[in-house]
């Protein structure tokens, strides 16, 4: 009995308590709360390639930034549209291919393969979905994570694009630097686009068709055309990684199927934060550099994977982002009973 | 003089079976324009087929419904709800990690609700405010910024109300809206109802709660055991000895 009971009490800030989600500013310190956090991570990711040693690691920065758009697109299909989607692997197979394809056999410069790869590419991974839409959950999931392989065998048995040998040279970038800031300022851009368009009303339309599907149809909304936009704008920031890896590793061959692309994101989506957007990122940024200090390991990377995947799941199921966040928005002392 | 009114939707023949589960049995009838139709029937007897079955979220296997001179049957469900026939659904569906006025962002943003949506077309937040004050939400800052989640159910009925209101419906085909509300909950909504009728609408409502639904009903059909076994006026379907039966059971002499 003598055992005495305490609480953790958490009270919301004034900022947060007064307006939630809606702020009404009082004071430059108000501002500085509410920008610091964003001021941080556009400015951590502009200054981060400029303090990295060597070329080594910010090869590994750049393509952590493709894994982050892969995250950010799973993020935003699974989290805000409900559509579990783990086919990253095919998406930056199909936009590899097609930047590589477009530069190794018809001499286009990057600024016009990766547009075209971007959009063209975004619009087969559509279109070759659409039947798929339809199924929920699991299906639709289980289907997407099935192309990669199955496309890789297509292109070996019938010895298209290159074969095993792939496709190479391919003119790559300038100098690291283009490469390095392309991706960044193209991560930063789809992490504020995407919480922008998921504020506006087909974002709102998105979540409506996340939380109950017939309630959208007894709306006369057509489900699978949402679904469709919703697809076409992940699949394209996916796409936009596979050209931009082709462009940046000078090569498109079989390796950009390799299904790190479609299991990493999930992992780093948990770790990050599920839902968050900027989450997922972060997620991504701590993952593929932790990976690339395991290479020795091979492929018992994905039981890296997985340990990070279970880990969060049972002690942090709520991910970095959102537990940073409470942190940030609430005190937090403890309180006797 | 009263006018003709026409029927604005007519079911015809319609039979639907669920293995050997016969859910509705060649079942017809017709709601004329402007008129609210009550469905009555035990539990298990096939209304909320017959609603599905309307509104193309189930196919019949026979028989046909029309919406004026539209073949609704084999429309996909969002191609109905956008000629105009708007359904609630029994067991609430309402979008529950949006706030209360961003559900009706949804049906907001359909086609059919931007075709009818005029200056304001542009200002769907305060549209949507708007029709929760219409269907008895209060106008605070509060409860219309909550959300769905922390919603009592009374509340999440009327958004159903409102999410077929926001598409300027013809048809408002209600399944059991006053299913789950305590009896002043139920008493504040009835008035919606009757409110809807002066406007115009013609209704079909799916009712357990005869009482409230004989007071804004002009015609009633009733089922059981998916077979139409009586239609008409509310006064005359409740004498009708099989309702009685239907409902309570033989009568047995002691």
């Amino acid at each position: 009995m003598a055992k005495e009971e305490r609480r953790k009490e958490r009270l919301d800030r004034g900022i947060k308590a007064r307006t939630d989600g809606l702020y009404a500013i009082q004071s430059w310190r108000e501002v500085g709360y509410l920008v610091a956090p964003r001021a941080g991570l556009i400015l951590g990711l502009l200054i981060l390639p400029l303090i990295l040693p060597g070329l080594y690691w910010q090869r590994v920065l750049a393509l952590a930034g493709v894994y982050a758009l892969l995250a950010l697109s799973f993020d935003f299909l699974a989290e805000r549209v409900g559509l579990v989607c783990i086919g990253g692997a095919f998406v930056i197979g199909v936009g590899g291919y097609i930047a590589g394809g477009l530069n190794y056999y018809f001499a286009l410069s990057p600024a016009l393969t990766i547009p075209i790869a971007t959009f063209g590419g975004a619009l087969i991974c559509t279109l070759l979905w659409l039947p798929c839409l339809p199924l929920r959950g699991i299906y639709f999931a289980v289907v997407t994570f099935m192309f990669p392989f199955l496309t890789q065998s297509i292109i070996l048995a019938g010895g298209l694009l290159g074969s095993t040998e792939g496709l190479s040279p391919v003119a790559g970038f300038p100098n690291i630097w283009v490469g390095i800031y392309l991706i960044m300022v193209i991560v930063l851009l789809s992490i504020f686009g995407l919480r922008r368009l998921c504020g506006e009303d087909i974002g709102i339309v998105f979540a409506g068709v996340k939380d109950n599907d017939q309630a959208v149809l007894a709306s006369g909304i057509n489900i699978t055309r949402v679904k469709v936009y919703a697809l076409f704008i992940a699949t394209a920031m996916g796409c936009f990684g596979g050209a931009f890896i082709a462009h940046f590793s000078g090569f498109a061959g079989l390796s950009l199927f390799a299904v790190d692309f479609s299991i990493m994101p999930i992992a780093a989506c948990i770790m990050g934060g599920p839902g968050t957007m900027a989450g997922p990122v972060l997620g991504a940024f701590i993952l593929a550099p932790l990976s690339e200090l395991l290479r020795g390991l091979g492929q018992l990377r994905v039981v890296l994977y997985c340990a990070v995947l279970v880990g969060f799941i049972l002690f942090k199921p709520e991910g970095l982002l959102n537990w940073a966040a409470r942190k940030y928005h609430q005190f937090e002392h403890w309180v006797k009973v | 003089m009263e006018e003709e009114k026409e029927p604005i939707i007519k079911v015809r023949n319609i039979s639907k079976t669920f293995g050997g589960v016969k859910a509705l049995n060649n079942v017809s009838f017709d709601l004329l324009e402007g008129e609210v139709m009550g469905v009555i029937g035990p539990n298990g007897s096939g209304k909320t087929t017959l609603v599905n079955t309307i509104t193309g979220f189930q196919k019949p296997d026979s028989g046909e419904v029309f919406f004026r001179d539209v073949k609704l049957t084999g429309l996909p469900p969002y191609k109905i709800a956008d000629l105009g026939v708007a359904r609630t659904f029994q067991i609430v569906r309402p979008y529950l990690s949006l706030k209360s006025y961003k559900n009706l962002i949804v049906p907001l943003w359909s086609p059919r609700a931007r075709r009818f949506a005029g200056s304001r077309g542009g200002d769907r937040d305060a549209v949507a405010i708007d029709l929760l004050e219409e269907v008895g939400f209060e106008r605070d800052a509060y409860v219309p910024y909550k959300l769905a989640s922390a919603l009592p159910l009374g509340y999440l009925k009327r958004l159903e109300l409102a999410r077929c209101l926001a598409l300027r419906p013809e048809v408002i085909i209600c399944d059991e809206v006053f299913s789950g509300l305590s009896m002043s909950e139920i008493a504040s909504m009835v008035p919606l109802v009757e409110n809807l009728r002066i406007k115009g609408a013609s209704i079909i409502m799916v009712e357990h709660r005869l009482r409230e639904l004989f007071r804004v009903a002009d015609k009633v059909i009733m089922l059981d055991f998916g077979e139409k076994i009586a239609e008409g006026e509310p006064e005359e379907v409740m004498q009708d000895p099989r309702v009685k039966r239907a409902y309570l059971g033989e009568e047995i002499e002691l």
